[in-house]
């Protein structure tokens, strides 16, 4: 249990990876290449740059540059950065998928790697079948499989089906008898990414408790997520990579502060843009664009006064269609501890079918917050409960101590809590109000 | 040096060297792996086809019996071994068709399982190695149905058929030598999948599956035994037919040309695996 500091599990040294971009883009057809060479025979003739065709073809980037660290055993380490950060080829180098180009990483004792839930699944093939396989893809023997089948099943909750072909599953028994197989691995360093991403709120929850048992049994979990706040509650440290370096190597909250600054959200100018690369996750159907906190009148805020509705303005684009979404917008505590959540479905409201295109939704919630710092969540499920975009710590508000008519406050403004629910006061012998009771005979003791 | 608890495996991951030698012990290693893989390959097979088993018989008659009635009608000129054409025909495309499945799916077996190799860590090799066994099981139906039907045209096989699975192991290893280049490049180059269905086509021709080695002037033999498939076909035959002749000499050269090809294919495969998970 714990970081055990002087028994390496992973150490890095001046890891670097070159990708050249050239091969990787297009579609690799040595006839496009020729038809290229074919098409401009004269651009070549008349000296144009050789940049124009050879190097640009190949222009180095690097994916990863001089990494260096020690990640003792028993440490769950969260990486977080970007998407394009460098995160996944940290992964790859560190579970020997891809070979670095400068440096090396050496890893002690035996790793598996989670890119993606159910890598080799095969959809005509039973759920018996697919364990088997999917099992002896991830590195389990044979005899590990099958003693540990019962409880593979067990946990992925499909008995019913296991013998049925997987294109016959849904898509929530496919991901979760995934990740059962995943989950009875029993490696020394797990890496995993993302996996969080896929599937309804009960698999996230059950993948995070598998992680944080993996990294209670004192194995070493590597673990990239854009689920902050799973990050801040599982992991022992974080890395902060960007941009093909580490940027910050410590305390999750600390990197995660850091990276939140690095990405320009929790803004407190009461509008915030989403960028496209932003930490999100989801099924990306959807992407949340802008989130803007709206006044009286309609003007961006970044307050909001007593016993005031919220009021917030989504904008968001739909690159897929989807038939049903819900949304939802959570508040949090500055710590990220949400205090309330709600949803377009709340009260048995319909889902809402959502055509492509840019569109903007505005939400108002009756609620009164105790004052002080508040930042707001904003994203989109499915009807069935699967993630479809999510953003977390957009913006931040601050509740304020006074009503905005001046007529209500608190006398104290440290009052405990986050909201302040409607409530009534009065005498239950009389059923009158507060300002009632001191007409009142005050109640004796009762005689013995 | 600190020594884990669970495990004393300690792995270095470095840059690649300029030359890469095949980690056999690997591979022995990822034994299971090939196994399940395989096994997809056939159960998927056998499973998705309506006919199943009776597709990978039909396949050779349906060929042979073409080439019968094109080649053995109207050309009475082809000498056919002492048997009646359409059995000396059937044996060489039960062969062929092993060799040509074989090779397309080697060659495309890096592209076809480019997931896994993005997203999972295991001997590459393990992939091509693995597209040889379905191909082999459907060999092996073909080869009883084969002996069947020329039991029916009179043909008893020699006692030297015990050689059949000599032939097998030459005509996978020389499939899997040319096979394994092909995989290395198409993870670079998608042509290849392009090439494949012309050049099995053109080796038809130029491979004495319609027609014996004896057809070919003698002078040009030795050229014609570059073609690696050569000797298989010709083996093949001989051990399958009472009156085919022995392989000669010349099917050295054509043997030779098979050790070739596997030693540069495997390493050039082995050289090449590093940077699949970066390009695929």
């Amino acid at each position: 249990m714990g970081a055990d500091s002087t028994h390496p599990a992973i150490v890095a040294e001046g890891l670097g990876k070159r990708y050249d971009l050239g091969y990787t883009g297009g579609s690799g057809l040595l006839s496009e290449r020729l038809e290229g060479v074919l098409r401009h025979p004269l651009r070549r003739l008349r000296g144009a740059p050789p940049a124009a065709s050879r190097r640009d073809a190949a222009e180095p980037f690097w994916a990863l540059k001089d990494a260096s660290f020690e990640i003792g055993r028993g440490e769950a380490v969260g990486l977080v950065g970007r998407n394009g950060a460098g995160k996944t080829t940290l992964l790859k180098l560190i579970s020997h998928i891809a070979r670095p180009t400068l440096g090396r990483v050496t890893t002690y004792g035996r790793s598996a790697t989670l890119l993606e839930v159910g890598t080799g699944f095969h959809p005509e093939l039973s759920g018996r079948e697919n364990v088997f396989l999917n099992g002896s893809i991830l590195g389990m023997r044979r005899r590990e499989i099958a003693a540990k089948f019962d409880e593979i099943v067990d946990f992925a909750g499909v008995e019913a089906f296991m013998d049925t072909p997987v294109k016959r599953y849904s898509s929530g028994m496919y991901v979760r008898l995934a990740f059962a197989v995943a989950a009875h691995l029993e490696p020394d360093i797990l890496l995993i990414d993302e996996v969080l991403a896929v599937g309804d709120a009960e698999f996230q929850r059950k993948c995070l408790g598998t992680m944080r048992d993996v990294a209670g049994q004192g194995r070493t979990v590597i673990f990239v997520s854009h689920n902050l706040n799973a990050v801040q509650r599982l992991c022992t440290r974080a890395l902060l990579i960007e941009g093909g370096s580490i940027l910050r190597d410590g305390r999750p909250s600390e990197v995660v502060a850091e990276y939140l600054d690095l990405v320009g959200l929790e803004q407190a100018s009461g509008s915030a843009e989403i960028h496209a690369d932003a930490p999100r996750f989801g099924t990306g159907e959807v992407q949340m664009r802008a989130l803007r906190m709206l006044d009286r009148s309609g003007g961006t805020t970044t307050t909001t006064y007593l016993a005031e509705p919220l009021t917030f303005d989504v904008t968001f684009e739909v690159l897929d269609p989807v038939d049903a979404a819900v949304f939802e917008l959570g508040i949090c505590a500055a710590d990220g501890e949400r205090i309330c959540t709600v949803q377009s479905i709340d009260g048995s409201r319909e889902p809402t079918p959502l055509r492509p295109g840019v569109h903007t939704v505005r939400v108002t919630i009756d609620v009164t917050l105790l004052p002080r710092e508040y930042v707001v969540d904003v994203g989109m499920h499915t009807i069935s409960g699967a993630t479809i975009d999510w953003v977390e710590r957009v913006l931040r508000f601050t509740a304020l101590n006074e009503s905005a008519a001046g007529d209500d406050h608190y006398r104290w403004p440290g009052v405990r809590g986050y909201v302040r629910p409607v409530s009534s006061w009065g005498s239950p012998a009389t059923g009158g109000t507060i300002a009632d009771w001191e007409a009142q005979p005050p109640v004796r003791r009762a005689a013995v | 040096m600190s020594q884990p608890i669970h495990s004393e495996l300690i792995e270095v991951n470095e840059p690649a060297g300029r030359w890469a030698w095949l980690s056999l012990r690997e591979i022995w290693q990822h034994r299971e792996l090939v196994y399940y893989l395989a096994r997809r390959d056939v159960a998927v097979r056998y499973k998705q086809t309506a006919v199943g088993v009776l597709w990978v018989v039909l396949q050779p008659l349906l060929l042979a019996g073409v080439f019968s009635v094109f080649l053995g009608l109207l050309t009475r000129s082809i000498p056919h071994e002492g048997v009646p054409y359409p059995a000396f025909v059937l044996t060489g495309m039960t062969m062929w068709l092993f060799l040509a499945q074989a090779l397309s799916k080697i060659s495309m077996s890096t592209v076809d399982n480019s997931a896994l190799i993005a997203k999972i860590r295991f001997p590459r090799l393990v992939l091509p190695l693995t597209s040889v066994l379905q191909p082999a099981v459907d060999f092996i139906v073909a080869f009883l149905v084969l002996i069947a039907i020329l039991v029916a045209y009179g043909v008893v096989p020699p006692i030297r058929i015990v050689l059949a699975p000599a032939i097998l192991l030459l005509g996978a290893a020389t499939v899997l030598g040319l096979g394994v280049w092909f995989a290395a490049i198409a993870v670079r180059y998608r042509d290849v999948k392009q090439i494949i269905p012309f050049l099995i086509q053109a080796m038809v021709f130029v491979t004495p599956i319609i027609y014996p080695l004896s057809v070919v002037p003698s002078h040009y033999r030795i050229l014609y035994a570059l073609n690696p498939f050569v000797a298989v076909l010709e083996g093949f035959r001989w051990v399958m037919l009472p009156h085919a002749p022995s392989p000669g000499l010349l099917l050295l050269v054509s043997v030779t040309m098979s050790a070739i090809l596997i030693v540069t294919g495997l390493l050039y495969f082995a050289r090449a695996e590093s940077r699949f998970a970066d390009i695929i």
